[in-house]
């Protein structure tokens, strides 16, 4: 069989391209108050969908959320925008500003071309709802789907468990996840070859692993990886890494290695040999 | 009028944060068939915001640590007002509703040995709080939704409820009488997608929605925080307790404009932070209540040593009560020592003098807000202190309960977390908010469910939902109307100028005539467009929301001429003993207008009394 993980090698343009690997510094907010700025809206429903440009008085340290809710405001009350903690904490306000996919909370106007109009967008990857609204909701059904975590019994004489920080520390990077979904949104095998029924995506790589990694979980999920989530198909281009806004390292530290553990279980020669001599369970 | 889908169950949860989830999950386990009902995505809720960490008196860190300690800063933290059997009940369940979080897959930050670590906080004697980084709220509302999808309840998601249905509710119904005693049956809503219109059938309903912060311009709450519960329940026939106290977090970024508000974890004062003015000056040392002069350190030196777990050091000032902090911040703004943006400094990176790895400490205790400030301002809290000033943060007036139960004055009818009145009292701890969402949500939907055991659900007539549905509608019917964001900037401006952190009788008198006004243009607001995901339709529909907490809040405040905790009047800087023992409870009266009477609190049980002298 061939190994999974060199298989679809896809060639697709990459939605993540011209974002910088590294976590952004956008430095001290640029003096921008005043400055005209044309803001292009995807806007309506279905077919009717397309650009609408608006216009709005900007300041110092605005972010695109911040354009967006005075757009609404000023002249178009009807407008849809999913958002709610306006901190970079919920994950609810992703969208593609110029083309990228950011969170609109936590991208200020000032690291943007406003000579240019700004370009936003809804996620690309799922169905459209309205203006910058699309439905999540099949990301919902997906995770609903992995088995989840099964704790080993208390093994401490007070009835709970002890574990060490740096045990602990493994795992908070993947539990930093705020769900905004930018990585299943910039996905190749979502975004373009629409694998939804087949593909987990990102996000529930890094799920898979927060939960196979968490210093209690006894459950094991690699074949379920394999065969329903489909981890395989994922061809390691790290645009998912390059759009978390949690600077989460998504390909390198959750993908790979359990990519290496499936390949291990499944397709390692050795252990194959080894498995025909084992009694059956 | 088109089919409306009904939806069945015992219990239905409205709000799907810290303790609509928890209410759900027990609600649950206890056999009942749950609905869990939220505005926004699941796992987006307001929860996902607290920073700082849950308290829960386990003494993993210091032992000396009891409920019996933690009750007693909580009372004294809440100007006696709580409603002691909460204060109880919660000091004494906290910690295993931290480890119950810990089982279903939660990972809190570890002491050397292995155990959940606990880090100080304002009001708190001991380091109670457990906690992960500055991400709290995230980890337990994360765990909550990871292990509540997977038993058997049913959510609701992006779905708005607009009324509670009632027993004999339709109108001119007898269950609409105030003091009735008619039962819940039922919710009306929408989903906010598609903005079809959805019925609830219920035996219980548990309120779980939160608070009321965005009645106010500059707050570090989500815009899902327009008081629904609160008025679903007064309007449903409930009393509303204590409105007149709101919490202004002491730190929030105060600049770039557009991050006004935004919350500054008071983990940072919790990691040795310290509050200066523009001339150098630590001001919080100036200052100290009465109520805590045995427990502040005398100088800085003593401060660090608390913050680094020195159990004989006493805390730095930083850490008094959230309402005195706000308070001395704006003194200091007032007085003309303020930073630049109108705020005051607050400075973690000067704790390199006293560490090596200073910066590396910060970005590891305080990652997220290392992120913010970099990423929202340009400003490294490593090296540079950050601006921060005073913003709206919690309610502690809401939903008045039976403190065992949670179940409201309308039977069958619970709220639990910040929409329900109680453990606070007059101020509330940082960190007993996530406690409070796993106690009571807990309790609430535990008794919701063996509420549903034994009641039916009578099936709720279609006049009083033909009368809701017309009510959703109404906007609709005023295309040209006037601007629901207007009306709502609008409130936004008056209760930040009239209903802040400092008050008086002329100022609470103009918001009351204020929101009156407002009121009648809110009855004017129009939409236009199709029902799908309608943003401006859903702004004219939360506006009366924010109008009757708003008038319960000021109404209170009114009436109560004095200051504790988080309420402060200018009038009457003081405490006064004619306000010590009640509790002022907002009722909607027969004629439709809004009744404030004062209610007696009841005395105190005589061990609990004792608990709090021993720990004076």
């Amino acid at each position: 069989m061939a190994n999974p993980t060199l298989d679809n090698a896809y060639t697709v343009p990459d939605a993540a391209d011209g974002l910088p690997d590294q976590p952004l510094d956008p430095g001290k907010p640029r003096h921008i108050e005043g400055t005209p700025v044309v803001f292009s809206l995807w806007s309506g429903q279905g077919d009717a969908a397309g650009y609408k440009d608006y216009r709005t008085h900007i300041t110092d340290g605005m972010v695109v959320l911040d354009a967006v809710h005075q757009i609404q405001a000023e002249s178009a009350p009807t407008l849809a925008c999913r958002w709610n903690c306006k901190a970079g904490k919920c994950g609810s306000c992703s969208a593609e500003i110029n083309g990228k996919p950011r969170l609109m909370c936590m991208t200020r106007l000032d690291t943007l071309d406003l000579t240019q109009p700004v370009t936003i967008e809804p996620m690309r990857a799922f169905p459209h709802i309205k203006d910058l609204v699309t439905d999540v909701s099949w990301n919902y059904r997906v995770k609903k789907r992995i088995k989840p975590f099964k704790p080993r019994k208390p093994d401490a004489p007070d009835g709970t468990w002890r574990m060490q920080q740096a045990d602990v520390d493994r795992v908070q990077e993947f539990r930093k996840c705020i769900e905004c979904f930018l990585c299943q949104d910039v996905c190749h095998v979502l975004r373009d070859h629409h694998k939804h029924e087949e593909f987990a995506g990102p996000r529930h790589f890094v799920y898979a692993a927060a939960l196979e990694m968490h210093p209690l979980d006894t459950e094991d999920r690699l074949s379920q990886l394999k065969d329903e989530a489909r981890i395989g198909y994922c061809n390691i281009t790290k645009c998912c890494t390059k759009v978390c806004p949690e600077h989460i390292t998504i390909t390198d530290n959750a993908i790979i290695p359990l990519k290496e553990r499936v390949v291990d279980e499944f397709y390692d020669p050795l252990t194959r040999l080894f498995r025909m001599f084992k009694p059956k369970k | 009028m088109a089919e409306i889908q009904t939806h069945e169950h015992d219990v239905i949860v409205i709000g799907a944060g810290g303790a609509g989830l928890r209410a759900a999950i027990e609600a649950a386990a206890s056999g009942a068939s749950v609905g869990l009902i939220c505005k926004s995505l699941l796992g987006k809720a307001h929860t996902v915001m607290a920073e700082g960490g849950m308290a829960a008196a386990m003494g993993n860190v210091d032992d000396r640590d009891s409920w019996k300690v933690h009750f007693a800063d909580t009372m004294r933290g809440g100007g006696y007002l709580n409603n002691w059997v909460m204060a109880e009940l919660h000091a004494k369940e906290a910690p295993d509703r931290v480890r119950e979080l810990e089982a279903w897959g939660a990972l809190f930050d570890r002491t050397k040995d292995g155990r959940i670590l606990q880090r100080n906080f304002g009001g708190h004697k001991y380091p109670r709080l457990a906690h992960v980084g500055d991400r709290t709220g995230l980890e337990m509302i994360r765990t909550l939704q990871d292990h509540g999808i997977h038993q058997g309840i049913e959510v609701y998601m992006e779905h708005t409820v607009t009324s509670l249905l009632l027993e004999g509710g339709s109108p001119g119904g007898p269950g609409l009488r105030p003091g009735s005693g008619a039962r819940v049956i039922g919710a009306f809503g929408y989903d906010r997608e598609r903005g079809r219109f959805r019925v609830f059938k219920a035996k219980a309903i548990v309120l779980a929605t939160g608070g009321i912060g965005r009645a106010y311009k500059i707050s570090s709450n989500s815009w899902e925080y327009t008081g629904d519960g609160h008025a679903l329940a007064y309007e449903a026939g409930a009393d509303l307790m204590d409105m007149e106290f709101v919490q202004f977090h002491p730190t929030g970024m105060v600049w770039p404009p557009s991050v006004r508000g935004i919350l500054v974890t008071e983990g940072v004062r919790g990691e040795g932070g310290r509050l200066v003015n523009n001339q150098g000056k630590r001001f919080m040392f100036d200052d100290i209540p009465d109520l805590y002069k045995n427990q502040v350190a005398k100088d800085e030196d003593e401060a660090w040593r608390y913050v680094t777990h020195d159990k004989n050091a006493n805390r730095p000032p930083e850490l008094l009560t959230r309402d005195h902090v706000a308070r001395c911040i704006n003194r200091e703004v007032k007085a003309g020592r303020g930073s630049p943006h109108g705020g005051v400094y607050l400075d973690i990176a000067w704790i390199k003098e006293k560490m090596p790895n200073a910066r590396e400490h910060i970005k590891k205790k305080l990652p997220s807000m290392y992120h913010q400030f970099k990423e929202l301002a340009g400003v490294d809290i490593t090296t540079e202190a950050m601006e921060v000033g005073p913003t709206t943060h919690y309610v502690m007036g809401g939903v008045r309960v039976v403190g065992v139960t949670q179940m409201s004055t309308v039977p069958g009818l619970f709220a639990a977390g910040e929409v329900a009145a109680g453990l606070h009292g007059a101020n509330r701890l940082g960190g007993n908010s996530l406690s409070d969402l796993l106690v009571f949500g807990k309790r609430a939907g535990e008794h919701a469910a063996q509420w549903a055991k034994s009641h039916s659900a009578p099936a709720p007539d279609t006049a009083q939902i033909d009368a809701a549905s017309r009510q959703a509608l109404s906007p609709f019917d005023r295309p040209t109307g006037e601007n629901p964001y207007g009306v709502q900037h609008a409130l936004q401006d008056l209760m930040q100028e009239r209903a802040g952190i400092v008050r008086n009788h002329a100022d609470m008198s103009a918001a009351v005539t204020g929101i009156a006004a407002l009121k009648g243009r809110a009855a004017r607001v129009g939409i236009d467009g199709n029902r799908e995901y309608n943003s401006g339709w859903h702004t004219c529909l939360d506006l009366p929301n924010l109008l009757t907490v708003s008038e319960a809040l000021a109404l209170s405040a009114l009436d109560r001429r004095e200051s504790r905790g988080g309420h402060f009047r200018e009038d009457f800087p003081d405490k006064s003993n004619e306000f010590e023992s009640h509790n002022t409870v907002i009722s909607k009266g027969r004629d439709g207008s809004m009744q404030l009477r004062r209610e007696k609190i009841a005395p105190m049980r005589e061990d609990l009394k004792k608990v709090i002298e021993e720990n004076k």
